[in-house]
């Protein structure tokens, strides 16, 4: 039987510091969200450029593509993106396994592992992301 | 505390959806980290190389879902975060229609440009 749980409320940003594990989790989830949405809608404007490309001038759609990887910003702002991405997947199982009731008891401890997760993952990719431009 | 908790049969089609959608998209979207970023360095993309992987009808009907079910899984989450901070009355189905028409938007763009990928644009 399910019982709730009066976690105050999250929304209330200004009592950040009394936040738990689990608040951090949904506010982290909800940020990430939001940067991977407004991504989407970059990403297919970008690749839109496909369309002359298919016109009659591939020429466009690669060189738009490749000038953007010329530039060291971009290739940073693809580490941050790779960092959302990956914690967005890896709180998303955990919030899956929250959702059927699966280790509830350590809910907390299966944050932090995703955030040290999501560090090692990022840190480990940095060299492929930014080959070439260091 | 409780001794369980599950959210399961208590909401509506939304919900379970965006449970769906996430289940889809947490291999996708990893696939496609990898595929692009770490197989086929983004830096070295090519519109002839984009051409040869979306030629392929596994690969374009996975891209087109992929869009799909990430549109309406990010979509949908900005909505629920705007419900859950208040959204309600008038303003709420304003939000919510102008989001959807921004979903059409984006998956009709995203078709065509899935086909101008195969070397046959439409419209």
């Amino acid at each position: 039987m399910s019982q709730s749980y009066d976690r105050g409320l999250v929304e209330d940003f200004g009592r950040w510091r009394d936040f738990s594990a689990g608040m951090w989790a949904w506010v982290f989830h909800k940020f990430t969200g939001w940067v991977l949405i407004g991504y989407l809608f970059t990403h297919i404007a970008v690749l839109s450029t496909a369309i002359p490309a298919a016109g009659g001038d591939p020429s466009i759609y690669t060189n738009t593509l490749q000038g953007l990887e010329d530039l060291l910003v971009v290739r940073f702002l693809e580490v941050g993106l790779l960092a959302v991405a990956v914690f967005h997947i890896l709180n998303g199982i955990r919030l899956l396994f929250v959702d059927l009731g699966v280790g509830l008891t350590a809910q907390d401890k299966s944050f932090y592992a995703s955030l040290v997760l999501t560090g090692a993952i990022v840190v480990a990719s940095i060299p492929t992301f930014l080959v070439g431009q260091l | 505390m409780a001794e369980h908790y599950s959210s399961f049969s208590r909401h509506g089609t939304g919900w379970l959806l965006q449970r769906l959608t996430a289940v889809f998209l947490i291999g996708v979207l990893a696939f496609h980290f990898m595929l692009l970023h770490f197989v086929n360095h983004a830096a070295d993309v090519t519109f002839m190389g984009t051409q040869m992987r979306m030629q392929q009808l596994g690969y374009f009907v996975t891209m087109i879902a992929f869009l799909v079910t990430a549109t309406f899984h990010g979509v949908n989450g900005v909505y629920n975060a705007l419900v859950n901070q208040g959204l309600a009355g008038t303003q709420r189905t304003v939000v919510k229609w102008s989001l959807v028409a921004a979903s059409v938007a984006l998956v009709l763009q995203g078709i065509r440009v899935a086909f101008a990928m195969t070397g046959s644009p439409i419209l």
